[in-house]
């Protein structure tokens, strides 16, 4: 496999860019997915796959071909999720008015967002359901759980991934694991 | 659990992680079977992870890759040029470094299009020429760019000229005139009061150690 992609990345690298659609072509699901779990949107999740592409490809000159191509492109992706979900997150003070709005702060305007009602997650497929309690996790126990469960990598590559020490991958999984049985407790 | 030693639930984490040693495993399991707490939690952690995985694949968009390749920058063939100055490093440095310096002559050449002169004491403008008028003496060099001049007192100094013309009249110049036209000249110029201002610093500091 690597060898096949590293033949791939030496015609990009010449100037054939048809040979970059064969390596998204190898790696668009796997990356999606990562996407998809990580910001739980379709149209965001596609999007920020769609970038992380594009910079592999703006960047590939600089990838050292003596590593692992996935390790190197999931971690682009997901520092492109992680930045999303941080943009997301209001910066601003939440307990200022909002423009226009009598009374109403902030609280009230993100407040849906936080937890949905008991009803309602009764309602949801299994699924749905671990999908929604997997984007509830903090950022960074989330993004170890997906790629240690949902894309079954060894914890090595994960710590390469996201370029923190192993000790530290297994803590975040070992967190977000504990979060999630919580989580789903009443499942 | 709160009564169970600590390590189990290292062992636990360890053993989920597939991470085990066989020692700490035989340690875990024996736990496991005498206390219900942390089978419990065993068991639903087991669970979690089993949810999380059956978590369906998920695919990406049927026109995935077509979009994706319509977003990549269009670049070929400046990506052959990139290309080319990676593996050529001294070879840009050398090209860039020419076109630099050519591009600083040159707008120095440019730049100078405005009228300008060297101040000095008696010197009368007239629109875009430099008069010494009558019965004036002006002392020292005079350098005129863009602009013409026309000596009708007396002139101790050296005139150049620069894009513009000496008009003869009835005045005296002790130095030499220049007159300077077009680009290359300029340039040979340049180079020229370059040399000399530099022998002059030279010849001025031997004159200091003296």
């Amino acid at each position: 496999m690597d060898a096949l992609v590293n033949k791939r990345i030496k015609k990009v690298l010449k100037g054939d860019q048809n040979a970059f659609a064969e390596i998204v072509e190898l790696y668009q699901h796997q990356l999606y997915q990562i996407c998809y779990r990580m910001l739980n949107n379709k149209h965001e999740a596609e999007d920020i796959a769609q970038e992380a592409f594009m910079r592999a490809y703006v960047n590939l000159h600089t990838f050292d071909q003596q590593r692992k191509f996935s390790t190197w492109l999931y971690r682009i992706a997901t520092n492109l999720c992680i930045d999303r979900i941080r943009k997301k997150k209001p910066d601003y003070h939440l307990d200022a008015e909002v423009r226009g709005t009598e009374g109403l702060d902030m609280y009230s305007s993100i407040a849906s967002d936080d937890q949905l009602p008991e009803e309602e997650l009764m309602r949801m497929e299994v699924q749905e359901r671990v999908q929604y309690e997997i984007s509830r996790l903090p950022d960074k126990y989330r993004a170890a759980i997906v790629l240690k469960y949902i894309e079954e990598l060894p914890l090595a590559e994960i710590s390469e991934i996201l370029d923190l020490p192993l000790g530290t991958v297994k803590t975040r999984i070992h967190r977000g694991r504990e979060a999630l049985r919580k989580q789903l407790s009443n499942l | 659990m709160n009564t169970c030693p600590e390590n189990i639930i290292q062992y636990m984490d360890d053993y989920l992680d597939g991470d085990i040693n066989a020692a700490d495993e035989a340690v875990l399991k024996a736990h496991l079977e005498s206390c219900i707490d942390c089978r419990k939690q065993y068991h639903e952690l087991t669970k979690t992870i089993a949810f999380v995985q059956s978590a369906s694949h998920i695919q990406a968009p049927a026109d995935f890759v077509q979009k994706t390749m319509q977003r990549l920058p269009k670049q070929s063939q400046r990506g052959g040029v990139q290309r080319w100055f990676r593996k050529n490093p001294i070879l840009t440095a050398a090209a860039l470094f020419c076109i630099l310096m050519s591009a600083a002559l040159f707008t120095n050449f440019n730049d100078d299009q405005q009228f300008a002169f060297t101040k000095q004491e008696n010197l009368v403008v007239e629109g875009e020429t430099v008069v010494v008028p009558e019965g004036q003496v002006v002392t020292g060099d005079i350098t005129v760019r863009n602009g013409d001049i026309r000596v009708e007192g007396e002139l101790r100094g050296d005139v150049t000229i620069v894009n513009g013309k000496y008009m003869a009249s009835s005045g005296v110049i002790t130095g030499e005139i220049e007159e300077i036209d077009r680009a290359f000249e300029w340039l040979w110029y340049q180079i020229k009061s370059g040399v000399k201002e530099a022998a002059t610093i030279f010849s001025g500091s031997e004159d200091t150690e003296e």
